[in-house]
């Protein structure tokens, strides 16, 4: 859409998350603002894994932070389990906090280089787990396991000792130890070798199956993102461009913006047509200053005069696939 | 002048710390012809960077041994003295670094990281320098060059800066370029138009590149011949097509079937390679990759394979058990039988993780293997070759590559 609406939204009571029109804005230099993201919304069922697509500065990031309140958005509403999280202030967010877990890009930088790896994963439950360290380290001891590393070994160990892969497991367990009702995954794979990636990814979809886990999985990679997602929202310089069941968006893109994502993919395979004569060159445009009506127009090789003035809003255009586009790749349903 | 601009003998670059000695590029020959792209692919560590800054001697570290030989054009590279290095830098060879941010000054305009060896190679004053430069910038497509001009470099996005450091490396016209994981830190569509830009300034001055990564997808459509490294060394080398269709090494099987694939049905199992590239101070005896390998037999772990060249011309490899011979087709029926993890793991029977016990004791895989092969030959009944969820690319491998050889 780089557009706006609600049309993709299902039924409230049977979401475990729905956001609606959140905005983040941050201050920027010289009385500017930085319009991060610019009135999503979007909901994820119970047990399902949302794929958040975009490039820098699309404000993924941006989303997945506001989601845990880190910083509060600046308007919209953030419904975890019926509970508007915006509202929340002091020690009743900070409780409510628990129920949400992050895990970040880089492994390394992501856990304390100066406490041991037991102290590291246990952290959350010394402030909101039972007060008994052995229960602590049970607790510990299974999630590490879960996610593959000898716990007994690594308990004394610091996160240095460890390999990147190994650091995001760990960061992985320590996530899970709170048993949240929503993860949210930023980048976890980008920083890591491809063959240490299919690691974690089959890591990640085990434990969703084992401990029936609900993820927003943001990524940049759209390969990366189809083998774990059941849907996939696009988002472009903070606005929502296409949100769709994966399988269907992978096979009908209908945003102009997604099929330059997926056309941008490297394919293993030395017969694959290289697009050389990009149709869609630039970058994204500043987000202090971004583009009128849809903002994906300046680079958009179908924008017309009409993009220019108007918003496009969220239309259907197969079963639970929607795209914000004047001019989509796909004739919209009636 | 002979039709190879590089031509790599034996190369070894060693690296004393105080654990031992680190052999980061152990015993590595290629040779390069004009002209032509030599993709460069392997895990982390497995010793790609280190290999094309051997190439320019730029390992400058106290505790680096390089040894063997660097024939570019004609001229032995190892002999040179760093006064005759810098006159080939930028001039002969120059290359592009993996982080855009950290391979430019940050307190130094654009303009003037660009004009700097303009003015010291060719001896430009400052205005054509400053021609020149903004011509450099215009042609990697940088839109307002003169705006860029005054820049620093944080005022720019990675995809702009990592443009500028491609002007950088092409500004003095060099003949060869190395691109060490040039796209790596880079959004995918910003990936795209990058890679695109080097083939097309590749094709406009003829250079010869060497392009270093971790992702089979970015050097499948762009380079005219691979050469995959493990541990150090090159473990098959072939043409681009070649590879695709007719791989010989377990290490590069893995490596493809690891990648995620954007055509593939949503929570598609990958297939990971179980454990981690092994330890360069102290590698292991016989094939490096035995320990992670599901073809792995007794034989592996007592000697290392050497290259050896199949029938397609420029296609080599380094394996006891290929894949797509009889041989490799029998270890694997055996490991199936015998229940040896790494193989389980590629069957996907097991999860993969580095932590999976990797290790291999000789004695008893011998043992395994052995007792393996007896109920074999008696009938027992397994799992089928490829067990049930069997390495995705095996069958169709097979088949191609029966013909092939």
């Amino acid at each position: 859409m780089a557009g706006s609406g609600k049309a993709h939204l299902r039924p409230a009571d049977e979401m475990v998350l729905r956001v609606e029109d959140l905005v983040v804005e941050f201050p920027s230099g010289r009385g500017g603002t930085v319009h991060a993201v610019s009135g999503i919304s979007f909901d994820i069922a119970e047990g399902e894994t949302l794929g958040l697509v975009g490039e820098s500065g699309c404000g993924k990031s941006s989303t997945g932070r506001a989601l845990l309140q880190l910083p509060k958005p600046t308007s919209g509403q953030v419904v975890l389990d019926g509970e508007d999280l915006v509202d929340l202030q002091g020690e009743a967010m900070r409780r409510r906090r628990t129920n949400i877990q992050m895990i970040f890009q880089d492994p390394i930088s992501s856990l304390n280089p100066r406490r041991k790896i037991g102290e590291v994963v246990a952290e959350p439950l010394r402030v909101w787990g039972p007060r008994d360290p052995d229960e602590q380290w049970a607790l510990v001891r299974e999630m590490l396991e879960a996610v593959g590393i000898d716990a007994d070994l690594a308990r004394d160990k610091h996160a240095y000792q460890f390999s990147g892969g190994q650091c995001q497991r760990i960061s992985i367990a320590r996530a899970l130890v709170m048993e949240p009702k929503l993860i949210i995954c930023d980048e976890p794979v980008s920083a890591l070798d491809v063959s240490v990636q299919a690691q974690i990814l089959n890591m990640l979809e085990s434990l969703k199956d084992r401990y029936g886990l609900t993820l927003v999985f943001i990524a940049h990679d759209l390969a990366v993102v189809r083998h774990v997602s059941d849907r996939v929202a696009v988002m472009y310089l903070g606005k929502m461009c296409e949100v769709s069941e994966s399988d269907e968006l992978y096979a009908n893109p209908a945003h102009p913006y997604s099929k330059l994502l997926l056309e941008s993919v490297p394919i293993p395979d030395p017969l694959a047509p290289i697009d050389t004569e990009i149709q869609i060159e630039g970058e994204l445009p500043s987000p202090i200053d971004p583009p009128s009506g849809c903002r994906f127009r300046t680079r958009c090789p179908y924008a017309t005069e009409l993009c220019v003035t108007e918003e496009p809003q969220m239309q259907k255009v197969a079963d639970d696939h929607f795209v914000a586009c004047h001019h989509p790749l796909v004739e919209v349903m009636a | 002048m002979s039709d190879e601009l590089l031509v790599v003998k034996d190369l070894r670059t060693y690296f004393e710390v105080p654990a031992g000695t680190v052999k980061a590029v152990d015993g590595v020959s290629l040779s390069l012809p004009r002209s032509k792209t030599l993709g460069v692919v392997g895990e982390s560590g497995s010793g790609k960077t280190v290999l094309s800054r051997s190439i320019m001697r730029l390992n400058m570290a106290s505790n680096a041994m390089t040894s063997g030989s660097i024939i570019y054009d004609g001229e032995e590279l190892l002999d040179k003295t760093p006064a005759e290095m810098q006159q080939i830098w930028g001039e002969e060879m120059a290359m592009v670094f993996q982080d855009p941010m950290t391979s430019l000054n940050p307190v130094v305009k654009v303009g003037r990281q660009l004009t700097e060896h303009v003015r010291y190679h060719l001896g430009l004053g400052r205005s054509e320098a400053k021609e020149q430069a903004l011509a450099m910038l215009r042609s990697v497509r940088i839109p307002e060059a003169e705006a860029r001009f005054n820049a620093y470099p944080h005022q720019l996005s990675g995809g702009m800066r990592q443009r500028v450091c491609i002007a950088i490396a092409l500004a003095c016209g060099p003949k060869m370029l190395f691109a060490d994981e040039p796209t790596t830190a880079l959004d995918v569509t910003v990936q795209h138009q990058i890679l695109n830009l080097l083939a097309a300034q590749q094709r406009e001055r003829h250079m010869t590149m060497i392009l270093v990564t971790h992702d089979l997808g970015v050097v499948a459509g762009r380079t005219d011949e691979i050469a995959v490294m493990y541990a150090g060394r090159i473990v098959e080398k072939a043409p681009t097509q070649t590879l695709f269709q007719a791989l010989r090494h377990p290490y590069t099987q893995a490596l493809l079937a690891a990648i995620p694939k954007v055509d593939e049905p949503k929570h598609t199992k990958l297939t990971a390679i179980i454990g981690r590239p092994p330890d360069l101070v102290n590698p292991p005896v016989g094939c490096a990759f035995a320990a992670r390998c599901p073809y792995v037999q007794p034989l592996c772990l007592e000697e290392a394979p050497e290259l050896t060249p199949t029938p397609t011309p420029g296609h080599t490899f380094a394996c006891w058990y290929p894949i797509g011979s009889e041989e490799n087709q029998h270890a694997w029926e055996t490991n199936m039988a015998a229940g040896v993890p790494q193989t389980l793991a590629a069957a996907g029977e097991i999860e993969a993780t580095e932590d999976t016990e990797a290790e291999v004791d000789h004695d008893h895989l011998a043992e395994v293997v052995e007792a393996a092969e007896a109920d074999l030959a008696s009938g027992a009944p397994f799992d089928g070759p490829n067990g049930p969820d069997g390495p995705v690319a095996e069958d169709d491998l097979a088949a191609s590559t029966e013909g092939a050889s």
